[in-house]
This record gives C-alpha cells, structure tokens and sequence, in this order.
C-alpha cells in the first residue's frame, strides 16, 4: 500500500471518530433525558420512553440510517449533509441503550438513599441532582465507556447507506479499484482495533476498580 | 410538507418482503445455532484450558469485539474469493455471523462461568460426582441458564445485524429491499416498512427464547424437585 492511499484510510479513521465523538455528546444528553422519563412518576412519560427504546432496539440500524436520510424529504429538504443524517441516526439508537444502561443504575441505587434525602428536605430535582445521580455515575461509568466501542463500531453502517466518508466507506473505495480486500480491510480492522481496544480495557480496568470501592 | 406517501405501490411488494424476512429468519437461526456452540467451546477454553488456548481465544474475542461486523465480513467474504475460495453467499455470511457472534457468547458464558460459586463445586465433589458430571451440572449449565437474559439480548441483536450482510450480497430482508426501492423509487415508505417488519421479528425472536427457556429451563428445574 503506498503512502497516499494510507493517508486515505487515516482520514476515513479520522471521520469515524468526529462522528463517534459527535454521537456521543448527542445521544449521551437525549440518553439521560430517556433514562429520566423511563423512571418518572408520571405514567404516561414511563410509557412514552419505554415504547421508544422498544422501537429502536427492535429495528437494525441500517433501518434507522434509512430512515434519517430519507426522512427530511417530509420537511421538503431534498438532500441532508451525509454527516448530519449519520449522526442524528446513530444518536436516536445510542440513545435508546444508553437510557437502558442508566435507568439500570439509576435504580440500583439504593432506594433507602431517596428517602433519607427526601428526610432531609431536598425537593425531587435537588434528591436527584445532588444525592442520586453522583452515585448512578459511578457505576454507569465502565458500561458507558463499554458502550463507546459499540458506537464506534456502528459508524461503520454509515458507510452503506448515507456514504458518509469513514474507515470503512474509504477501505471499500481503495478496495474497490485494486481488489486487495485483506491488505486494505486488515488495515482498517486494524485501525479500528486501534480505536476500540484502548476503550474496552479502560472500560475493564474502571470495572475492576470500582467494585473494589463498593466493596 | 410537500411529500405525499405512497405506501400501495411498496406494499404491493409483499411476497418479496415475505421471502427476504424468512431469509433473515433463517440466517438468524443457523448462526445462532452454530455460533452458540463456538462460544461455548470457547468460553471452556477460556476458563479452562491450557494457557496457549486460552491466550488463543482471548486474542479471537479482543480481535472480534473491537472491531465491526461489516469489516469482518468483507475481510473474509471479499478477501476469500480473492484467493479462490468461493462459497454460496449464504454460506459466506453466515459463517461470518458465527464468526461473530461466537466471540459474544464466549465472553458471556465465561462470566456465566466465572460467577458460580466455588462451595458448590466443593459440594458436588463430596457427593461424589465424576469431574465430567461436576462440568456439566454444576457448571455448564447453571453458568448458561444464569446469562439467559443476555445472551438473548445478543441474539436479538444477531438478527438485526444480519442487514449488514446484505452490503455482500445476502438476500435477507433488507437486501430484498434494495431491491424494492429499486422499482418503486419509494425510499422513505420502503424504510417505514422495514421498520416495522424487523420490530415484529424481534418480538417473534424474543418469544422463541422465552419457550425454549421454559422448556429447557423449567421442565430441568421441576424434574429437579421430583427426584
């Protein structure tokens, strides 16, 4: 492989992660917000959230790329940017796990710590902000980090829907005109190995780590 | 809102869906079957092996979770009839899926492994069970039927990203769909459908696991009870 076409696949890698990156923030905040309504007193809110992890869990992402990318034809837009229609999609799906992920945790704290801080006065807003959520980061932190390698590893549908130039979308152009699939996907899995591998043993270590607090 | 649907001519389509989500159904079933025993294998491997098998299959699990599926896929679908062996496109994608989906279910039957408690294998021995009775019944498939939730989880999952395959050529659902939007230039309508087809898979997959957990798992549990 000559340096050019390394320099291609570099640059894919570096659009897989501004778009993991951008993921990440979107779907981190809309995640919380579903986790939030997932536990809510209202029941309507509870419902609403559940149906819509339901609906995004039970469909591939391919479907939802689709559905991003075709979707702003309703608004009368005829083309979106390939970045946007990626992000928003992989944001409505990460968005739905992670709100799994934290609803899970949320609730794992211990439920004697709401009332001893409803016992000290604190409204639900300032019960939650102050006294649950601290403690639910805790133990969201190694899956949350887990779930970034999911992520990064989904840009890669991008590339067969919306053309978004990432790793794989680049591997498979340069593929597409020599025919070296093993040198050019074994770089771009390597590549991605690169990215992901450093995020799960740090997921791992915060694990082992943490535990060893709680204990 | 200038765009008007038009659902009719998509749904005219339907035996092509029909076909497409069996397809998946079937893709779904074989991988989950033959991937469920690689990770198995795997997961005894990894927590009881010797040491160079277990550094083998870490390196395989590490190497299978961090990096995705579509590039495993042309790695080997591509890379394959390059150097001259070609398979049948089923039987290409499909290995890639247990390829894939065996490294999962490795990691998970391993902390399904990992949690069984250590005075249980010491009460098994002092009832006087051979080692092999001790694997089986005390660990295998208490450590299996204890990750249930997850690995059914996983195997939803498996069934969604069969899509992928469809980018090497597969039939399945969404491949057939390509070839909808193909005909009708009804992309938007194609995706809704799809949409909702796939949500009803997995809710048909999620049952199948259910009833397979209340007959392996319930019927062991009463049988249990009676001897």
């Amino acid at each position: 492989m000559n340096p050019q076409q390394f320099d291609y696949l570099l640059q894919g890698a570096w659009g897989t992660v501004v778009l993991s990156c951008l993921t990440f923030v979107f779907a981190g905040l809309l995640g919380l917000l579903v986790a939030l309504s997932r536990i809510s007193p209202v029941r309507a809110v509870r419902g609403a959230a559940s149906l819509y992890i339901q609906s995004i869990q039970g469909t591939p992402l391919l479907v939802l790329m689709g559905v991003c990318f075709y979707g702003p034809n309703l608004l009368g837009m005829t083309s979106v940017p390939a970045l946007f229609a990626a992000t928003l999609a992989l944001t409505i799906q990460s968005s739905a796990y992670f709100g799994e992920i934290w609803r899970g945790c949320l609730q794992s704290v211990a439920k004697n710590q709401w009332e001893a801080a409803e016992c000290l006065g604190l409204s639900r807003l300032q019960r939650m902000v102050k006294v649950i959520l601290p403690q639910a980061m805790r133990i969201a932190t190694p899956p949350t980090v887990g779930f970034m390698v999911q992520i990064v590893k989904n840009t890669s549908i991008a590339s067969l829907v919306i053309g978004y130039a990432e790793l794989s979308y680049n591997a498979k152009i340069l593929n597409n005109s020599t025919f070296e699939p093993f040198l050019y996907f074994g770089c771009a899995a390597v590549l991605y190995f690169v990215i992901c591998y450093p995020l799960s043993r740090w997921s791992r270590k915060l694990e082992r780590r943490l535990n060893v607090a709680h204990s | 809102m200038s765009y008007e649907f038009d659902f009719q001519s998509v749904l005219a389509y339907w035996p092509m869906f029909l076909s497409g989500a069996w397809t998946t159904l079937q893709m779904s079933f074989w991988a989950t079957l033959v991937g469920f025993v690689l990770g198995v294998l795997c997961a005894v491997a990894r927590t009881g092996g010797p040491l160079w098998l277990r550094k083998v299959v870490g390196a395989y699990v590490e190497v299978i979770r961090n990096t995705p599926l579509l590039i495993q896929s042309y790695f080997l679908i591509f890379g394959m009839s390059n150097i001259g062996i070609r398979m049948p496109i089923m039987a290409g994608a499909i290995l890639a899926l247990v390829i894939n989906i065996g490294a999962y279910t490795c990691e998970i039957v391993r902390a399904g492994i990992e949690s069984i408690h250590k005075g249980q294998l010491e009460a098994a021995e002092c009832l006087g069970l051979s080692p092999a009775q001790v694997y089986w019944h005390i660990i295998l498939r208490p450590a299996v039927e204890r990750v249930y939730p997850a690995l059914t989880s996983q195997y939803v999952l498996l069934m969604l990203v069969t899509s992928i395959l469809s980018a090497v050529g597969a039939n399945e659902l969404f491949g057939v769909s390509n070839q909808v939007q193909a005909n009708t230039f009804r992309n938007f309508e194609v995706f809704i459908v799809l949409w909702v087809v796939y949500l009803a898979l997995s809710v048909l997959v999620r049952a199948v696991f259910w009833l397979v957990a209340q007959c392996v798992f319930v019927r062991r549990r009463k049988l249990g009870t009676s001897l």
